[in-house]
């Protein structure tokens, strides 16, 4: 066994002298394989902290909504469907919510309004533990993380408002300022902003304007006995989706939206995203694969020589075969984590300049966010297969066709 | 289908294994037909530098096979949130009809691939080639089984469409619900099972011993391995899952591989792959011992064979037996 490691290892110092005499060609070869490696893993590092940040938002989402559904469109909710739906049992609690869009023409965005519930987040969380949580992961999902701001409906006050970060933004306003809104019947109204919401918030809150139930009703003409939705929340997850056949079995005209199906739906998106861009990059991986066979095959004299005279001197085929699979594996480890290393800098410090229009989406009022450094063994495995897979199988041949020179003819060939 | 970059990487992955394969097996049988050890001619110098190639492809393709058997069950594993009623792995693995059998084929795959680089291993020891034929021969065998192994993959993933509902480990392998293999080896009693686990190594481990000190018994040996890799397998889902899970209704044999549980299962499926492919390749060997210019490369590889598989077997059985020590499962 040592002696087996021994000669790895002369194999291995051989094989690094030999590609340092040849630094132009294989430093060409490393920077090309580490670009393919980054561009590929900066896809899937992106795709996958921003399908882990949307979970970790989502997760504070009601179980499930049911909304009303008029003509195959979102309809306002009745109130009576509410108290129909607590009867059901296994239904913990039914709650209307009240929330619209507003586009503001001055600045061409788009804003989400919305009445924080009577019951602010912290106590919501203190009557967590009465409910029975049979089969749920929990230890799949990373620490507590607060992404939903906490604001109090009593906290806003009439005629305020609290704004999210990128309205501030936008608009340049800060606290004590009003803001001119047009209700639903064309007539002014000014809404004082009270507070803006944490940063910390900014990828749920960034275009967020929070306000008071009157308000709200005036600003959209909602009648008293109508909400946008309900959130329902269910002593056991398990019987979620029984619960909605028996919502539906009850007012055929309603649509339970259960929490799952919707980040099922984002994971569907941002899966589809992430594949589509590997596929298109698949292009550059046949190329960069054409190259290093080429760049395999095309053994220059020197190297020919080289061979010829090694194999002269004693060594057997399948020991140039094993400088051959050294070298593969030095190139690919060092482009790999090279590859890596850059994309994990690109994805995670710089915000992913380079990809960021194509895979996020665009908004006016995008939020400005970090993404939770995130890096798993199976992401490196799926790289591998990606990158150095493809690298090796393209090498294999040449480097046997090196392998096999005679020695006489390596040697007479370029001797002269 | 699922566009999933996991996805993209297991279908690459097969192509590739398939086509490296196929090529080889077709040199492999040009070598069957017309290899002759004694002649000169061109052809057969071709032939013998094609070995290399051959054999050196191989060796990545079975590296591969068993990156790809972990990568699998992984991907199974990230797609199950797009499947209701989907928990983990085994559950998006039912989610259609080729996702066991892939699995399957795989393993088994990885098996024969493990005893082919035994034989290739020592075949490379003598001068002559004695056991070139036969080689190739295993390797047209082989080869039908990975094409297959990459058909039924890739039926597996195109067929793949969110949100059908399956059954999740719970279901599928829960003892409830006697049904299918999976449940049926759930349902046997666990601590009996144990008692079998611990009887079938223990009954190997000594058969290992003897025949690597007396190197008699081989195929007594070669049998008991194959027969404790299947009793293990059952063992894990059956019993030993329980008491890693902590939980007495987790049957899941692929959680265990999970970041949850340290990535215990890599060590202990490692552990048990390759203690069947050296104790099954005793018995691949033994045929050949007669072989004037193998008789001393053999009885050597032999007792190395024994010896890996006796130690990853002992080293598997400690694992698991720290594991039920330390768990905080009592049954």
């Amino acid at each position: 066994m040592k002696s087996w490691i021994e000669k790895q290892k002369y194999i291995i110092d051989f094989t690094l002298s030999s590609l340092l005499r040849r630094k132009v060609k294989n430093i060409g070869l490393l920077i090309l394989y580490a670009l393919i490696v980054f561009i590929l893993a900066s896809v899937m590092f992106f795709t996958h902290a921003i399908k882990k940040e949307a979970s970790l938002v989502l997760r504070e989402s009601p179980e499930m909504i049911v909304q009303k559904v008029v003509a195959g469109r979102h309809d306002l909710m009745p109130l009576r469907y509410r108290d129909e739906i607590l009867k059901i049992r296994g239904v913990q609690a039914v709650e209307g919510r009240l929330w619209g869009y507003y586009f503001d023409p001055v600045f061409g965005a788009n804003y989400t309004l919305l009445v924080p519930p009577a019951t602010t987040a912290t106590e919501q969380a203190e009557t967590e533990p009465m409910r029975t949580v049979v089969t749920e992961n929990e230890h799949r999902h990373g620490p507590e993380e607060q992404a939903m701001p906490l604001v109090g409906a009593e906290t806003i006050g009439a005629g305020n408002i609290v704004i999210g970060n990128g309205i501030a933004r936008v608009r340049n306003a800060g606290k004590g300022e009003f803001i001119l809104f047009r209700t639903h019947a064309g007539e002014g109204m000014p809404l004082r902003i009270k507070d803006t919401l944490s940063s910390a918030s900014e990828l749920v809150s960034s275009d967020l304007i929070l306000m008071t139930e009157p308000d709200f009703r005036r600003f959209f003409g909602i009648p008293e006995n109508y909400v946008t939705d309900l959130a329902v929340s269910v002593r056991n997850p398990e019987e979620l989706s029984t619960i909605a056949a028996k919502i539906t079995r009850l007012f055929p005209d309603s649509r339970p939206i259960i929490r799952d199906e919707i980040l099922r739906t984002y994971d569907s998106i941002f899966n589809w995203r992430g594949g589509m861009m590997i596929v298109i990059l698949s292009a550059a991986v046949l190329a960069f694969v054409i190259f290093a066979w080429d760049k395999a095959s095309g053994l220059s004299a020197g190297e020919r020589r080289e061979i010829g005279i090694l194999k002269a001197i004693g060594w057997e085929t399948s020991d140039i075969i094993r400088m051959k699979f050294w070298e593969g594996a030095v190139i690919s480890l060092t482009a790999f984590l090279a590859g890596v290393i850059l994309a994990y800098i690109h994805v995670f410090f710089t915000h992913s300049l380079v990809f960021e229009p194509a895979l996020k989406g665009w908004s006016t009022l995008y939020p400005q966010f970090k993404l939770m450094p995130f890096v798993s063994a199976e992401q490196l495995t799926t790289l591998f297969f990606l990158t150095v897979v493809p690298y090796t199988v393209s090498t294999i041949v040449p480097a046997w066709r090196a392998a096999t020179i005679d020695p006489d003819a390596a040697m007479r060939h370029t001797g002269e | 289908m699922i566009m999933h970059p996991a996805v993209i990487a297991n279908i690459i992955a097969a192509l590739t294994v398939s086509l490296m394969v196929v090529y080889s097996a077709y040199y492999g049988l040009q070598i069957y037909r017309h290899w002759n050890i004694e002649s000169g001619s061109e052809l057969q110098l071709t032939l013998e530098r094609r070995t290399y190639l051959v054999s050196t492809l191989l060796s990545y393709t079975f590296g591969l096979q068993l990156i790809s058997l972990f990568l699998y069950v992984f991907t199974a594993d990230t797609l199950y949130p797009l499947f209701v009623g989907a928990m983990c792995a085994a559950g998006a693995l039912s989610v259609n009809a080729f996702g066991y059998p892939t699995l399957i084929l795989k393993v088994g795959n990885f098996l024969l691939a493990g005893l082919w680089l035994v034989l290739n291993h020592a075949d490379n020891q003598a001068y002559d080639y004695p056991l070139i034929r036969k080689k190739y021969l295993l390797l047209a065998v082989i080869a039908p089984f990975i094409v297959a192994e990459t058909i039924v993959e890739l039926a597996y993933f195109l067929k793949l469409d969110a949100n059908v509902i399956t059954s999740c480990c719970g279901a599928l392998f829960s003892s409830e619900r006697v049904e299918g293999l999976g449940s049926e080896i759930a349902a046997l009693p666990a601590l009996p099972t144990l008692w079998a686990f611990y009887i079938s190594i223990a009954a190997a481990l000594l058969s290992g011993i003897y025949f690597y000190l007396r190197g008699k018994g081989g195929y007594v040996y070669s049998a008991l391995a194959v027969v404790a890799f299947f009793v293990s397998i059952v063992a894990i889902i059956s019993c030993i899952s329980l008491y890693i899970y902590e939980l007495p209704t987790h049957h899941c044999p692929f959680c265990i591989i999970m970041e949850e549980y340290n990535y215990i299962g890599y060590l202990l499926y490692i552990l048990l792959f390759s203690a069947v492919v050296a104790g099954a390749g005793i018995a691949v060997l033994i045929p050949f011992r007669g072989i004037a210019s193998l008789s001393s490369a053999i009885p050597s590889l032999l007792r190395r064979l024994a010896l890996t598989s006796i130690v990853s077997y002992t080293a598997f059985a400690s694992v698991v037996t720290y594991r039920i020590a330390i768990s905080n499962l009592v049954m």
